[in-house]
């Protein structure tokens, strides 16, 4: 028999369908590769159990002919989810022990389609991060290793981390992600898997621990790009209990994937072309040029004017947020609490939250409550507001000669772990690409498109108008077919 | 203008009064959740997931409660801004929960509107003052901690974190403690009237951050204290009077006004310093990323312009153009509830041929007297205003007189009969039997011949007491219009 764990979401559901395996036989198999996998560090809870029941339930709908769209797949849940009955932390010591008895929209809508949950995974605390290395609970290491005959662990990238490397390493066939300012695209692009950050709004926000509410967006990460069709049609949808959610009908992703882009448009930004970039990228972009024009669409450059601007923007607004949003995080009523002998209210707030949070949580808190302060809100959360709306504005008007903009997902491939904890700006750098989709609320998705020459995977952003999830996983998959990516790390945990 | 002035050493003082009035919006649920809102729960009976804030939970705005608001806004004539948004104010304290309170810093809900005081000689109020009305916004409202349930440890109750407030906020308009007492009252009898607060101040529905500061008449303003969480319109009559004397003491002695907030100590009758500005809070203002702007669209507005109901200016203005004397019309109109049931009484009571202003004394009066006495208002008056509009309909047509009334509405009240059946029974209908009134008027004129005759010779006063000889004769029951005409024929 076939490894189970080598099959795509589509080919479980297929296969389980019609009858070539159990659901029970899927479970058990991701489980086993789960347990046997500690070395990656991806879960920071592993609930075989309840990817068991959903896949006896699975197998019992199939005898009953009520079958459900991801019977009888198990997925990772990234632990920014809040699940009813299980631990939820955000890879933070904050919540540590944390156990919501309720269960956050996406998640829910995804158990209700039949899917079953491996575990929760690992993360950036709070979603901080583009490797990995702030999570409570330790790194996640990515399965890939350089081909330079050194043995140098590397960054899953971040924040979904977890989701990641579980996916590259065969641990479950998708996983949920949420992307703030590249937190699904980058990791994506890292280990050579698919993500897609769909339009803000599409997925619910509610019961996902909130980092930047302007920005944070749920979306899925799995092999491939039909992969990410299925999953995403099944946790998008309007949901009343968040207020910035859209009120759209979720279209049918999967039936209407097409790799033919005749008589559509690529863009391509100048401004994404950085000087004294790594040649592999420029050359993996170029290669991505070429399949879109082969796939039957035009290609056009197009102006992003304030690309440069991005970055810096969306290093006031989300740390603005998060300063606000974390707030609640302040031992009275749930989560950790330290009280030092004696302590008063302050004292008590000051200890839980130096001793909650890690650095970076505390450096975007620090960031946040600084740039928000009075005399400096003007000079920096009013201007970078501006610069929002600036940047909306150059994919507006750049969308109006082109339908979909083709850029690489990250200025490199994975770098070792350690490599960058030293110098925040060189790691928040490594965002510059995925940044202005996450400030212009568009749907992007990153695809793994080549091999770098030490042998990584690197991956290709294609970033869509709102509400066209349709366009962006088209354009992907035209890519996934001509980029015959199917190089995967070799098994070494 | 008032000429209320604090007398110093150095001369006259005048106040000047802004008021910060945060009204609970009557509704089931709180401004952003589902949960319940009635008062006196049990404590955190009534908090869902958001108003714990637990990781990942999100606010949705409450339609009704900005209804609730914009309506309150129609009802002073204020600017209704389609466009408005929330900010949260961030700060950390026990009682509130997300660690930022959602309020409207930068564009509110509801902009400029005013609030007309009537006169009122008596407390220095000459003529009707226009206070100006700065802005209404919407905010939550935080939880509640009690110090009092443990030796070492603060409790904290978060029933009331998230329900829906509204903040408003007047202009620097008043100038004497009786001029904010009126506009509190005035305030309070308009969110009755649109029923979007019940006004309760003992219950914490409506409470006031009092600002006050002293100039010299004609001066610049002077720097301002703000007293908060003022929970009776006499508290803050007197935290004014208090804090103006304390600022004229104090800058008459060499001092200066710090800017600060002071709490108010009712059993002291004193104000003390809470915070001073150099300790106050950063909040840190921004726009709630969590929530959309709020869109108001022309149908919201006009249904809820349409569900406003006739506002205490608009009846007053009725009641006197229907003849009712000004001070009735002040007392009719002050109450929702006294309105309404006079409003009633007029509909049914106009059908009867009672006359608006005889309606109108008979109830400041006779009734409003009858529940002082039972200690009763009129929410639980024994006595409807359908069953008040038969007894003035029977005085009306003429079937008792005013006389027999009162004794017909004592009956009412002790037996809760209908005015109708009392005359019935108890036989006092008025009679314009004049066959019957000419025979006693023979009799009183025999045995009064003394003072006949002084009526003749021009004592013209003594005809009252022939009218009040016939009528005691007759028992309170003749038609006292048919006696006049009766003892004028007889005495010609």
């Amino acid at each position: 028999m076939t490894d189970l764990t080598n099959l795509t979401v589509a080919q479980i559901r297929d296969g389980h369908r019609a009858g070539d395996f159990s659901a029970v036989e899927v479970a058990e198999a991701f489980s086993a590769n789960v347990a046997g996998a500690k070395a990656l560090n991806a879960f920071i809870v592993e609930t075989p159990e309840h990817a068991l029941a959903a896949a006896k339930t699975a197998d019992a709908d199939r005898a009953a002919g009520t079958l459900k769209p991801l019977s009888g797949v198990p997925i990772g849940m990234k632990d920014l989810f809040c699940t009813d009955g299980v631990q939820t932390t955000a890879a933070s010591h904050m919540l540590e022990g944390f156990v919501p008895r309720y269960e956050s929209t996406v998640s829910q809508k995804l158990w209700d389609a039949g899917a079953g949950m491996l575990g929760k995974l690992n993360l950036d605390q709070f979603a901080m991060g583009s490797s990995n290395e702030t999570s409570y609970f330790g790194n996640v290491i990515s399965p890939w290793k350089r081909k330079d005959g050194g043995n140098a662990s590397l960054a899953p990238g971040g924040s979904s981390g977890g989701s990641s490397t579980a996916i590259a390493a065969r641990l479950c066939p998708a996983a949920t992600g949420t992307d703030t300012g590249g937190s699904i695209r980058q990791p994506a692009a890292f280990t050579g898997i698919s993500g897609i950050k769909p339009t803000y709004g599409r997925c619910s926000r509610w019961g996902i621990v909130a980092f930047a509410s302007s920005l944070d967006q749920a979306g899925p990460m799995a092999r491939d790009v039909r992969d990410c069709a299925i999953m995403l049609e099944n946790m998008a949808g309007f949901d009343p209990k968040d207020a910035t959610s859209l009120n759209m009908a979720v279209p049918n992703l999967e039936a209407a994937l097409s790799s033919d882009l005749k008589g559509k448009t690529v863009g391509i930004p100048k401004e994404y072309r950085l000087e004294g970039i790594d040649p592999d990228i420029d050359a993996m972009w170029d290669a991505g040029i070429a399949m879109l024009k082969d796939a039957g669409a035009a290609v056009v450059e197009i102006s992003l004017p304030h690309t440069k601007y991005a970055l810096p923007a969306y290093y006031i607004i989300a740390p603005a947020e998060a300063s606000s949003n974390l707030a609640r995080y302040d031992g009275v009523r749930y989560g950790l609490r330290a009280l030092p002998q004696g302590a008063g209210l302050q004292d008590m707030y000051a200890a839980t939250r130096a001793e909650g949070f890690g650095a970076e949580v505390k450096r975007r808190i620090m960031i946040g409550t600084y740039v928000l302060s009075a005399g400096f809100y003007d000079a920096y959360y009013t201007q970078a507001q501006k610069v929002r709306t600036l940047i909306a504005r150059d994919f507006e008007r750049a969308f109006a000669s082109c339908d979909v903009i083709l850029a690489p997902t990250a200025p490199s491939a994975a770098f070792g772990l350690g490599e960058k904890m030293a110098d925040p700006l060189s790691m928040y750098l490594n965002d510059v690409f995925a940044v202005p989709a996450s400030l212009a609320g568009l749907p992007a998705m990153s695809v793994p498109a080549a091999l770098n020459r030490e042998g990584l995977p690197l991956g290709l952003q294609i970033i869509g108008k709102a509400f066209d999830e349709q366009g962006v996983l088209n354009a992907g998959l035209a890519i996934e077919e001509r980029a015959g990516f199917t190089a995967r790390a070799e098994k070494w945990w | 203008m008032s000429d209320y002035r604090i007398k110093g050493e150095t001369g006259e003082w005048e106040v000047v009064i802004g008021l910060e009035v945060h009204a609970q919006i009557t509704t089931n649920a709180k401004l952003f959740s589902g949960a319940a809102t009635a008062f006196g729960a049990e404590p955190n009976t009534q908090v869902s997931l958001v108003d714990a804030a637990m990781p990942g939970m999100l606010p949705v705005p409450n339609r009704e409660c900005i209804r609730q608001a914009v309506r309150t806004g129609m009802a002073i004539e204020a600017q209704i801004n389609k466009w408005s948004r929330f900010d949260r104010k961030n700060y950390f304290y026990a009682d509130l929960p997300q660690g930022y309170q959602i309020s409207q810093l930068y564009h509110p809900l509801v902009g400029e509107g005013a609030i007309t005081v009537e006169a009122d000689e008596k407390a220095g109020i000459p003529e009707p003052k226009v206070i100006g009305v700065e802005r209404i916004h919407v905010e939550q409202d935080a939880g509640k901690l009690m110090h009092d349930q443990h030796p070492t440890m603060s409790y904290v109750d978060l029933n009331r974190s998230g329900v829906a407030l509204m903040e408003i906020v007047s202009k620097p308009d008043m100038r004497s403690p009786a001029e904010a007492g009126a506009y509190v009252r005035k305030l309070r009898a308009i969110l009755r009237y649109v029923g979007s607060c019940d006004g309760n101040m003992e219950e914490g529905s409506m409470r006031a951050d009092v600002n006050v500061s002293v100039r010299k008449p004609g001066d610049e303003f002077g720097t301002r204290t703000e007293t908060k969480n003022v929970n009776s319109v006499r508290f803050v009559m007197a935290v004014i009077e208090g804090e103006a004397k304390r600022q004229v003491e104090l800058i008459e002695s060499g001092g200066t006004v710090v800017q600060e907030t002071r709490l108010y100590d009712p059993d002291r009758n004193e104000t003390r310093s809470m915070r001073s500005k150099e300790d106050a809070h950063d909040y840190r203002y921004f726009p709630d990323p969590d929530l959309l702007p709020l869109e108001l669209d022309d149908a919201f507005l006009a249904e809820c312009r349409e569900s406003l109901p006739e506002l205490p200016d608009a009846k007053r203005d009725r009641y006197l153009a229907l003849g009712i004397s000004a001070y009735n019309a002040d007392v009719l109109t002050a109450e929702v509830e006294a309105a309404r049931w006079f409003d009633t009484l007029l509909e049914v009571g106009l059908a009867t041929g009672a006359k608006p202003a005889t309606a109108a004394n008979w109830v400041t009066s006779e009734l409003f007297g009858a529940l002082n006495r039972m200690g009763r208002d009129l929410t639980d008056s024994p006595v409807s205003p359908e069953q008040a509009a038969e007894l003035l309909g029977l005085v009306a047509d003429g079937t008792i007189s005013g006389t027999i009334a009162k004794q017909v509405f004592e009956k009412m009240l002790e037996s809760g009969d209908g005015a109708a059946a009392i005359v019935e029974r108890d036989g006092l209908k008025q009679t314009s039997d004049t066959g019957a009134i000419e025979a006693e008027i023979a009799k009183i004129l025999t045995a009064n011949a003394d003072k006949v005759e002084q009526y003749k010779g021009g004592k013209e006063a003594l005809f009252g007491f022939f009218v009040g000889q016939t009528m005691k004769a007759m028992q309170g029951k003749a038609n006292p219009q048919v006696v006049n005409e009766l003892l004028k024929k007889a005495l010609s």
